[in-house]
């Protein structure tokens, strides 16, 4: 069945090689670089091979390494929190919108319009009502709801897109059957919507995660991790740095594999549980 | 067996109003009253129609796409709201009734099923939402997938269940509900023509063991000829006919039940239009009764019957339907000039509208 390729395959697959390396390669810089001997520097070539660096990380408790470890702690902290939340409004945003309603527009597009603008304007702009309205920034209320302004226009979309796809004919059978409005979100649309939900929940801790521009003016004190690294990347200058980058993606992928695991695992064992009841 | 259509019309013979309201309480099933539908004050969808379903019978609502058969439907089953007009079943108006308090069930075109419950789940979801205890629940459910065959693959997922079994078991489901009326869309249409005569004997059989009223929404005049207790005729709307399957066949109401139900050709002659039934026109050489001069389009063999499609002058379609016995013994040729001729026994006279 030998088909010969076309050229243009060949052209499109070296351009999409190109993108990779293009994407991937810086990361894999920092990867090999953090994994340089006590004479590294922050550029190539690579001086050594040690894991000196990934030990001042987290022995040095802050001799030229800034505070890592307590804006880790922020970070994550902060990223829960907007995950759950941006979950659960979003989930309540999609479902709000099934209907029109007074106002549904302006709220869709104030979302859009949240997305569009750069997250700096938006951060400068809820900085500079606070200190209008003469309170001050603090992470638990500020901090959290700028980042929610990044965060919810994507689980509205996420919502939208999934609720669209969404068969009718599910809900009328379940009130056909006799559901309340709020049987039928429990029992039918929600085991339904789980997977978008969970990516809900996803978006959110990502996008809190990696978010600067608009946490950074309404955090009050304490850095976020992204704050902590961009201000060390004007002072202290090690590759120590490299070390967090490569732990920070180790984070991450463990995260992902853990949800995906989480969730096959979950539906192996409904499948189990149900053909085991086979008589 | 008559079938009143129009309620405002109805005469009122020897009995008394009271005695003939207490009798209606009994004979009918569901009674459509003057209803209509239409969205956003546009066309109606539904125009002002009213029919009572005797109890226990096999209804079918049959017509072509956008006669608002299945609006009127999802009317008596409470999915779309009614905007003029009752609906009442077993007497009781439901017209604006939340569904549980209907007493119908609805079986959808695609069946339904919740994706993420197993077959025996599924059958069991209303009981669930009455909070009935596992055991108990699944015990009734497992009583439905026997009615309908289907309590070996219980356990399975709707997604490994081929077209034919999901809609069994979407009908254990709604049949658990028991429901005085049970509502389905175009039940038949999924499945291939084999599958489609086993479930179709399959629905009658378990309609006549549990007695209670099926309304079918169907757009195939087979399926409703061969299952209807009651046949109503749609259109634009409108009921065109309701009665009996051999009444509508015999006896058409108008031309385009005459068209619709096939068999039939519509012969206007003398100012007059008839109906004659296709299996009654015969193809001679000369005609002492009534004929028509025609030419032959095209001839299909279907087996037991041979359909041989004729143009006349006018430029009208006809069809003649002969035994393939009688067809093989002179058979016509495509582009032949004929004479098609029937006796006037068998005209039908019909109305001039539609």
């Amino acid at each position: 069945m030998g088909t010969r390729r076309s050229t243009s395959y060949y052209v499109l697959s070296f351009l999409f090689a190109v993108f990779l390396l293009f994407q991937y390669g810086p990361m894999i810089c920092v990867y090999l670089l953090s994994f340089q001997g006590p004479e590294g520097g922050m550029s190539f070539p690579i001086r050594g091979f040690s894991t000196v660096w990934f030990e001042t990380l987290f022995t040095a408790g802050g001799r030229g390494v800034g505070d890592i470890h307590n804006s880790f702690g922020r970070s994550l902290r902060l990223g829960a929190i907007v995950a759950v939340l941006t979950m659960l409004i979003g989930v309540a945003v999609g479902m709000s919108f099934r209907r029109r309603y007074a106002g549904s527009n302006f709220v869709f597009y104030s979302a859009i319009i949240s997305m569009i603008v750069p997250g700096i304007f938006v951060g400068f702009g809820i900085s500079l009502t606070l200190n209008m309205l003469g309170l001050r920034p603090q992470w638990w209320y500020s901090g959290i709801g700028a980042q929610l302004t990044w965060s919810l226009p994507f689980a509205m979309l996420i919502m939208f897109i999934i609720l669209g796809r969404m068969d009718k004919s599910f809900e009328e059978a379940a009130t056909d059957l006799g559901a309340t409005s709020f049987q039928r979100f429990q029992y039918v649309i929600l085991p339904l919507i789980l997977p978008g939900v969970i990516g809900m929940f996803m978006a959110g801790f990502t996008s809190s995660y990696e978010e600067s521009a608009r946490a950074g003016l309404n955090i009050g004190t304490g850095n976020t991790m992204p704050m902590e690294l961009t201000g060390l990347l004007g002072a202290a200058t090690t590759p120590v740095m490299f070390a967090v980058g490569t732990l920070t993606t180790f984070f991450m992928f463990a995260l992902i594999i853990t949800t995906l695991l989480f969730t096959t695992t979950l539906a192996k064992r409904r499948q189990l549980r149900l053909s085991g009841q086979h008589a | 067996m008559k079938i009143d259509t129009d309620f405002h019309a109805k005469k009122l013979g020897p009995d008394t109003a009271a005695e003939e309201a207490a009798d209606v309480a009994v004979k009918y099933d569901v009674e459509l009253v003057s209803v209509s539908k239409s969205y956003d004050g546009g066309a109606k969808a539904v125009d002002t129609i009213s029919l009572r379903i005797p109890k226990a019978s096999y209804c079918c609502l049959l017509g072509p796409s956008g006669c608002g058969k299945t609006t009127t439907l999802r009317m008596l089953a409470g999915h779309e709201s009614v905007t003029d007009g009752d609906v009442l079943i077993h007497n009781r108006n439901i017209t604006d009734a939340v569904q549980a308090k209907r007493g119908t069930s609805m079986m959808f075109q695609s069946y339904a099923l919740f994706p993420h419950l197993s077959a025996l789940d599924n059958v069991a979801f209303s009981l669930k939402l009455k909070k009935i205890a596992k055991a108990e629940r699944h015990a009734q459910a497992m009583e439905y997938l026997k009615l309908v065959q289907m309590d070996h693959l219980a356990h399975r997922m709707p997604a490994q269940l081929s077209g034919g079994q999901q809609q069994r078991v979407a009908l254990a489901r709604s049949l658990i509900t028991r429901p005085k009326v049970l509502l389905l869309d175009e039940p038949l249409s999924a499945l291939d023509p084999f599958l489609r005569v086993l479930m179709r004997t399959e629905l009658r059989r378990i309609q006549t063991e549990l007695g209670i009223t099926f309304v079918h929404v169907t757009h195939s005049q087979e399926e409703a000829l061969a299952l209807s207790d009651v046949m109503v005729v749609m259109n634009s709307g409108k009921i065109m006919q309701a009665g009996s399957a051999r009444d509508v066949f015999e006896r058409p109401a108008n031309a385009f039940v005459a068209r619709f139900i096939g068999g039939h050709n519509v012969i206007e002659r003398n100012g007059r239009t008839i109906a004659v039934r296709a299996d009654k026109c015969r193809l001679v050489d000369s005609a002492p009764g009534p004929s028509l001069a025609a030419t032959v389009i095209s001839v299909e063999y279907q087996g037991p019957i041979v359909r041989i499609n004729l143009r006349d002058e006018a430029g009208k379609d006809l069809c003649v339907l002969i035994s393939d016995t009688r067809f093989y013994s002179d058979p016509p040729s495509v582009g032949e000039k004929v004479l098609m001729s029937w006796t006037s026994d068998d005209e039908w006279p019909l109305d001039a509208a539609a």
